[in-house]
């Protein structure tokens, strides 16, 4: 499992980094944390002919809040998130979502730039992302492009990212502040990838009507995704037992995960299910009678 | 003679290991590093079942710092065949490893080449140039899958058959009030030791010497073995074991590296190592367990078990190893486990299949057997409706029926007889510490979404595996001891244990004590650790040389002091006369040679017995698990560090809850092994079951060993599977789930759930 041969460059600024990836075309690859890449390599899954390390570049590593939304650079760690003690208050379903992904030393070193241009369907930013609306800047030779976390990913560990491109920073709409919401997830071992999960937020307008719902899953398909069927379940309901289970029933007939060696597909779409009741009960602050 | 109130056997003295790994000073295989070494890695084949029709290995040579790729047709004509070294069949033999394939791959990770090169990356990079055209044959992933044998000269793919058993067994089903038949199974999986395996072998030609570390477990035994193999003499190598991460019954048999390795390093004249990394691991280690069982239990109907019927099928892989058919034979032979059983047949097939081959791991087969007849018992108790303690109780081999005589279900073994003690009262004591009467109110209740279960597990576990063990002690000049022993240290704290036994006899204080093990320069002949033996057999050689080695210094402190022995006593390592005149270890050795060698010989094995309860709640809804509370109570004689066997304890629980709900290799119908990563074979890790005790009783001594201690390392992982799902049977009992097959993974148990659920729904 040692690693394929490769050469290895730490370039100082963006433009260098972004020369550097254009000048191997598509035998570079951009190394963040290392922390899906790397294995790849071990496996011999991946085998580029350069590393080009964006871990020295400025200005990546911050995360700040403004009116504009809360902006992280793409070399944020799972660790810096946790460290954060504002997002508790201001996008508590980030700070919720990311308590459950991996263990110490990769929350360590681990990136949210890399999570994103990894894409693994079960991995809870790309979740947030797609469920909040996030917009992500990549800067290629050509400039800068915008893009919402939906269009970025197209499908199981893919992006339109290109080869000469770089996630500079993803940024999260702001939260508002009476807002519902609700992260579970369930993975075989605390820190793994979850074998399904569900983000879930909803605004509470005048007559107690839920509106602007916000469904997003993890894990059931080949990508992070958002339910709008189940989203218009609830917007202009008031969330109560009934609703939310119907909504947990729109849900399973949502989606359509595959079987693989962790679970069988049958499993996972009822997980998803019983997540997201247990997820909007939660959000609404009511027990649900317990069906076993 | 010594002072009797500093003993330290009994006492759970600090390990000396301790420091050692926890500063980062242990000295592993993948720390070695000589002059000149180079590095191997093995091509394994991606294929389970094939025809090797052509190698080319041109490329690979040609690459940079690649210094051979070695093939069968280097080895020769004859490719040498790894023995059986436990239970030597003749049914066997055939089925045998060759240490790389020739003609036929069939298993995906078995050895076709070795690359050595000037790196190891090097030699990965070369493995990918080297090609193979196969002809592909269909893979064998199950029993009765005949139509493709995978040996030509066999007509199916089973290795051996057999019957045994006690009593009169139909008689007893034909008159019994009672009888359910269920099947049962456990999967396969593997003890995934910390370290990897790992090898250096350095040849030296002028002396025509082999010397290769990294060896453990049965150095003495592989040292001949490898002899053999490669036409040397058995002096002309040295297998040297250094500290080693974990063994848990699969690492250190002899595997197809142990020769590849050496043969290259003399093929080079150059030192190689091989580091065996954890992607080939998982498919070229021994797995384990892979066995099912069809049993039956016949009772009266006040829940007196008449008779027992078992029948084990045992997926071996694809070639039988060293281990022979341990696996097999103990999951029948513990099938009765301890209770009165007066009427017991057996029956073993072990049969044949394209995956890897099976071993040992901890607790070979006890685990399978136990899980199996728990559950039954369970399942009759409730048909019955006996409290299931009440009805283990009722069946539990009493003191006054030991020692109870267990002869015949292995029809290759001697008699042999379950010794001391008193499995009822650490039943009851089981029952208080898990708090049996107060909680069985909550059997099967759902509470917040939860249903809890409560299960029992009661087992015997034999350990001390004979023939024989050796240790050489010898008092430095210094005045400290060195302790050589023939076992095997593989982490688990011998080196201390040892030391405790031999400071005791001699009055040196731990810290001047050093415990050499394993290699098999120390001593001409040891016999190695598996079968919980090291301390039993270990441990009493080493008694036996310390006793001699005192009577030694005893002789000469007499000569010196000029007092007759009657007037001597040990103190803090010197010799006092009554009269207060004192001569020092350190002076007595420098005066000559003090030495001793000591041996310890013994057929009779001891039998630890004990049981495991596990209280736990399971999610109806996701299938979750958890285990809320779980004890272990064992009886192991004589425990020489409370600590060590704590600890020994507390780990096997935890590899056993991993057993019972995360370890599984998963092969496809091809053959391939799905999950070769530990991405995808999932373990516990250290803050996945926080809640686990063990309480270690010393009630019965054993009577065959001068210490009395019996195996205490596996009694741990024995009756996980047992107690595990009967607890988490009895939490889903309401919802009609029965438990019988392991892992029990969340998907698993939410699918026995929705069945029960439809069937229920069906039949209204
Ligand atoms: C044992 C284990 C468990 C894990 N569990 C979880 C989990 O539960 N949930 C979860 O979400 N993740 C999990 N991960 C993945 C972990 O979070 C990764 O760190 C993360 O997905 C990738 O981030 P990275 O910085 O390490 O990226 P890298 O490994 O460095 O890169 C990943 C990919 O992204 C590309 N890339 C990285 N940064 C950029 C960028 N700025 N612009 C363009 N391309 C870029 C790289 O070229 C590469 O293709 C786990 C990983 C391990 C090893």
């Amino acid at each position: 499992m040692k690693l394929p041969p490769l050469d290895y460059i730490c370039p100082a600024t963006l433009t260098e980094a972004i020369a550097a990836l254009a000048v191997h075309g598509g035998n570079a690859k951009v190394i963040a944390g290392g922390q899906s890449l790397v294995p790849m390599l071990a496996f011999r899954l991946a085998a580029p002919s350069v590393l080009v390390d964006i871990g020295q570049l400025p200005d990546l590593k911050s995360i700040s809040i403004s009116a504009e939304g809360i902006d992280f650079g793409a070399l944020v760690t799972w660790r810096d998130i946790e460290c954060d003690t504002r997002l508790a208050q201001v996008h508590p379903l980030l700070a919720a979502a990311i308590a459950h992904v991996a263990h110490y030393q990769i929350r360590n070193r681990g990136t949210v730039g890399g999570s994103m241009a990894h894409a693994d369907p079960a991995a809870e930013m790309p979740g947030i992302a797609v469920t909040c609306d996030a917009m992500l800047t990549i800067v290629g030779p050509n400039g800068t492009r915008i893009l919402r976390a939906d269009e970025f990913i197209t499908g199981g560990l893919s992006t339109v990212l290109e080869a000469d491109e770089i996630l500079t920073s993803i940024r999260l709409p702001l939260w508002k502040k009476a807002r519902r919401w609700a992260f579970e997830e369930f993975a075989p071992r605390h820190g793994d990838f979850a074998l399904a999960g569900v983000a879930a937020f909803y605004d509470i307008d005048a007559q107690g009507l839920a509106y602007n719902a916000h469904i997003g899953v993890i894990g059931v398909a080949d990508r992070p995704m958002r339910l709008p069927g189940v989203e218009a379940v609830l917007d202009g309901r008031r969330i109560d037992a009934d609703v939310i289970l119907q909504a947990a029933a729109a849900a399973r007939d949502a989606v359509d995960p595959a079987d693989d060696i962790h679970a069988e597909a049958a499993y996972r779409r009822d997980l998803l299910g019983v997540l997201l009741e247990r997820a909007l009960a939660r959000a609404a602050d009511i027990t649900l009678p317990e069906a076993a | 003679m010594s002072d009797a109130a500093k003993l330290l056997v009994g006492s759970a003295v600090e390990r000396m290991e301790d420091a050692r790994f926890l500063s980062g000073s242990g000295n592993f295989a993948d720390d070695l590093a000589v002059e000149g070494m180079l590095h191997a890695a093995i091509l394994r084949s991606p294929i389970a079942h094939a025809r090797i029709v052509a190698i080319d290995v041109s490329a690979a040579l040609a690459m940079p710092g690649i210094r051979s790729v070695i093939t069968a047709r280097d080895i020769g004509d004859a490719i040498p065949i790894i023995p059986l070294r436990l239970a030597p069949l003749p049914e066997f033999e055939p089925f045998c490893q060759p240490v790389i394939a020739s003609d036929k791959v069939r298993y995906v990770g078995e050895p076709i080449a070795v690359v050595v090169a000037e790196s190891r990356a090097l030699a990965e990079d070369a493995l990918e140039t080297i090609g193979i055209e196969f002809e592909s044959l269909s893979a064998v992933t199950e029993r009765g899958a005949s139509e493709t044998p995978l040996f030509d000269f066999a007509e199916d793919n089973v290795a051996l058959r057999y019957d045994a058993g006690f009593g009169d067994p139909d008689a007893a089903f034909a008159s019994a009030d009672y009888v359910r038949t269920e099947r049962f199974s456990v999967q396969r999986h593997t003890a995934l030791p910390m370290e990897t395996r790992g090898l250096l072998a350095e040849w030296n030609s002028l002396a025509g010497r082999l010397v290769v570390t990294g060896a453990t477990k049965v150095t003495f035994y592989n040292r001949r073995a490898l002899a053999r193999m490669l036409d040397l003499g058995q002096d002309d190598i040295d297998l040297i074991e250094i500290d080693v991460g974990g063994g848990f019954g699969v690492r250190g048999e002899f595997y197809p590296e142990d020769f590849l390795i050496p043969f290259a390093a003399r093929k080079l004249a150059r030192p190689v190592k091989w580091i065996e990394d954890r992607r080939e691991h998982l498919m070229a280690i021994n797995h384990s367990r892979d066995v099912a069982c069809e049993l039956s239990l016949a009772c009266r109907s006040d829940g007196m078990i008449l008779g027992l019927r078992g029948r084990v099928f045992a997926d071996m892989g694809a070639y039988i190893r060293t281990n022979g058919g341990v696996v097999p034979a103990k999951a029948a032979q513990f099938l009765p486990g301890p209770y009165r059983i007066p009427n017991v047949s057996v029956s073993v097939e072990a049969f044949m299949t394209s995956k890897t081959p099976v071993g040992t791991y901890r607790g070979p087969g006890r685990f399978e057997a136990n899980f199996f007849r728990e559950r039954l018992i369970d399942m009759a108790a409730m048909d019955l409706g006996i409290d299931v303690a009440e009805f283990r109780r009722k069946n539990l081999i009493t003191e006054q029926e030991l020692p109870y005589p267990i002869d015949g279900l292995v029809p290759y073994e001697g008699p042999t007889s379950y010794d001391t003690g008193d499995y009822v009262e650490v039943f009851e004591r089981a029952l208080k510490e898990i708090g049996w009467h107060e909680k069985r109110h909550l059997q099967g209740k759902l509470i917040d979404g939860l249903r809890h279960g409560i299960g029992l597990g009661c087992f015997v576990e034999s350990g001390g595996a004979g023939p024989k063990e050796n240790a050489a002690l010898t008092l430095e000049k210094d005045g400290s001891l060195t302790v050589a022993v023939g076992s095997s240290v593989l982490g688990q704290g011998l080196e201390t244990v040892l030391g405790q036994i031999a400071s005791d006899t001699l009055s040196i204080p731990l810290d001047r004590i050093r415990v050499l093990h394993g290699s098999t320069t120390l001593l001409d002949e040891g016999f190695g650790t598996y079968h919980s033996r090291a301390v039993v057999m270990g441990g009493s050689a080493v008694l036996d040389a310390a006793t001699r080695l005192r009577e030694r210094i005893s002789e000469q402190a007499s000569n010196h002091l000029g007092r007759p022995n009657s007037e001597l006593r040990i103190v803090n390592a010197s010799v006092v006369a009554d009269n207060g005149a004192s001569v020092s270890f350190a002076t007595l050795a420098a005066g000559g040679e003090l030495q001793a060698d000591g041996t310890f010989s013994n057929d009779v094995r001891t039998y630890s017995y004990g049981t495991h309860a596990a209280h736990v709640t399971v999610d109806p809804r996701t299938g979750a698990v958890k285990v809320l509370d779980y004890v272990a109570v064992e009886d192991v004689g004589r425990a020489i560090n409370p600590a060590i066997v704590h600890g020994q304890a507390i780990g096997a629980i935890v590899q056993g809850l991993g057993g019972v709900f995360l370890d599984h290799l998963i092969y496809d119908d091809q053959g391939q092994l799905l999950n070769a990563s530990l991405a995808d074979y999932l373990v516990p890790t250290a803050s996945d079951f926080p809640v686990l005790r063990a309480v270690t009783l010393e009630l019965r001594p054993s009577p065959s060993n001068p210490l009395g201690a019996k195996g205490a390392g596996e009694g741990g992982i024995v009756a996980v599977a047992a107690a595990t799902a009967n607890a988490v049977a009895a939490a889903l009992a309401p919802l009609n789930v029965e438990i019988r097959h392991l892992p029990l993974t969340p998907p698993r148990l939410w699918r026995l759930i929705k069945d029960a659920r439809e069937r229920a729904t069906n039949a209204a």
